[in-house]
């Protein structure tokens, strides 16, 4: 059976490893390093590294630490920030990266994803959208890691998501931005939504604060995957722990 | 064992690196190369592989590496797509492969997800197999793949279920292949690469 991942999450910012709240309000919560191999080797099922400002700074993710972090996990490794190119994405994956995450140059050249995708197989493409509630659609953000810069696509999320399957995506992770870093729970009737419409995986990010929140997610949605942040870094969950409850709940993870 | 030179081809893919720091975890000093000259100097070969077939069995051509590779005596390990050059065809680009293999690569096809991406176990493990020594179907290893090699007596020797079975493992004589990437999946992946280090031929 394959099982639901869990799947840790390194916003990186200045080689340091930052959260905020609502993708403001960044704090240095650790270093990257320790908790690249903390992480590997509690059970995380994949590790994503997150250069958060190489897309609002205008440059790619920073490839010394790809290689180091690389060197420390024994896990899938997603790299995300400012790739552009198929250069960009070959120099990534050289460094060490199995999969890339692409999000602000997508939306700047949505051609990007048919590129990559058929430069380095679907699989390795993922595509990372960031989805904000106005009050009555869920619209497409971009630039989201300089709040100075952050804006509006225009675009309605579930439209990218679909395009961006279509394209070429082999996966698409929906940060829902109204409940990042909040910890109050991962937002259900989007996710389930959207991954009821979609034929590639879809992982699940933002607002992940207690157990029960990942039993919601995935009693209720057909996600993949499930991305978290700020409970790991805080300590306010462990991953050996959490999978241990998921699991005595009938929910299909690694132990 | 820890003399044992292992020859990572760079070939069609991109991401040698995890392999590199696997073997290396296991006492290995392995060299990613390009060289066919580097492979002969070598006791084992690793064909990694992220990438498409396609393109993949293009840089194979342009490496004058297929007549090599064909001929081999030293174990040599496909991954992922690795496993899948080894075999006859592939629908993936509709491309002729390396065919040490009689097997046929197919696309996976809905209504189930695709890619099959994530921590799967093996539902069959041969026995007395030395690539599968202490592996059950309790292991978990990282699939992350498109297309999938057929299952075939006396080939398959792990086979793995995502809504259909599909050979995991495979073996004829000193080649063998793997669907997933044991380079990634933790502890049971270590096993896996350990017993291939392992293997005399």
């Amino acid at each position: 059976m394959l099982k639901l991942r869990i799947i840790p999450c390194l916003d990186v910012k200045d080689g340091k490893v930052v959260k905020g709240v609502k993708f403001r309000d960044q704090v240095i919560v650790g270093d990257i390093l320790d908790l690249a191999q903390k992480y590997s080797e509690e059970g995380a099922d994949e590790l994503v590294f997150y250069d958060i400002t190489a897309s609002s700074d205008q440059r790619t993710v920073d490839r010394s630490w790809i290689a180091r972090v690389a060197s420390v996990i024994q896990i899938p490794f997603c790299v995300a920030g400012g790739i552009r190119t198929i250069e960009d994405a070959e120099s990534v994956f050289s460094a060490g990266a199995d999969k890339i995450s692409i999000n602000s140059p997508a939306l700047e050249n949505p051609d990007l994803i048919d590129r990559l995708s058929s430069r380095f197989g679907r699989q390795s493409i993922v595509v990372s959208i960031d989805s904000y509630f106005n009050g009555q659609d869920y619209l497409v953000y971009q630039y989201t890691g300089d709040p100075s810069k952050m804006r509006s696509s225009l675009r309605r999320t579930e439209d990218w998501a679909l395009e961006a399957e279509k394209r070429g995506a082999g996966e698409i992770v929906l940060n829902c931005m109204n409940q990042d870093g909040m910890r109050q729970g991962y937002d259900v009737k989007q996710l389930a939504t959207l991954a009821s419409r979609l034929g590639i995986p879809l992982v699940a990010s933002g607002g992940a604060g207690s157990v029960e929140d990942f039993v919601d997610l995935f009693k209720e949605t057909l996600v993949t995957g499930a991305l978290a942040a700020s409970v790991f870094h805080r300590g306010v969950l462990s991953l050996p722990g959490l999978k241990k409850v998921l699991f005595s709940r009938g929910i299909g993870v690694r132990l | 064992m820890k003399t044992k030179k292992v020859a990572i081809f760079e070939s069609g893919g991109a991401n040698f690196s995890s392999v590199f720091h696997a073997l290396t975890r296991l006492g290995c000093a392995p060299v990613v190369t390009k060289s066919i000259g580097d492979l002969q100097k070598s006791d084992a070969i690793i064909l990694p592989g992220v990438g498409s077939a396609g393109l993949a069995m293009e840089q194979l051509m342009q490496l004058q590496a297929i007549d090599f590779l064909k001929k081999q005596q030293r174990p040599v390990l496909g991954i992922c797509l690795g496993q899948q050059l080894l075999c006859r065809s592939s629908e993936e680009d509709d491309t002729a492969c390396l065919g040490i293999f009689p097997l046929q690569v197919r696309k996976l096809i809905g209504p189930r997800i695709i890619p099959h991406m994530g921590w799967n176990n093996l539902v069959k493990v041969e026995e007395g197999e030395p690539l599968l020594k202490g592996v059950d179907t309790l292991d978990n290893f990282y699939f992350i793949h498109s297309y999938a090699v057929e299952i075939a007596s006396p080939f398959s020797i792990g086979i793995a279920d995502y809504f259909g079975t599909f050979s995991a493992v495979i073996r004829r004589d000193n080649y063998y292949g793997v669907q997933f990437h044991p380079e990634k999946s933790g502890i049971s992946g270590l096993k896996i690469l350990k017993n291939f280090l392992e293997i005399k031929v």
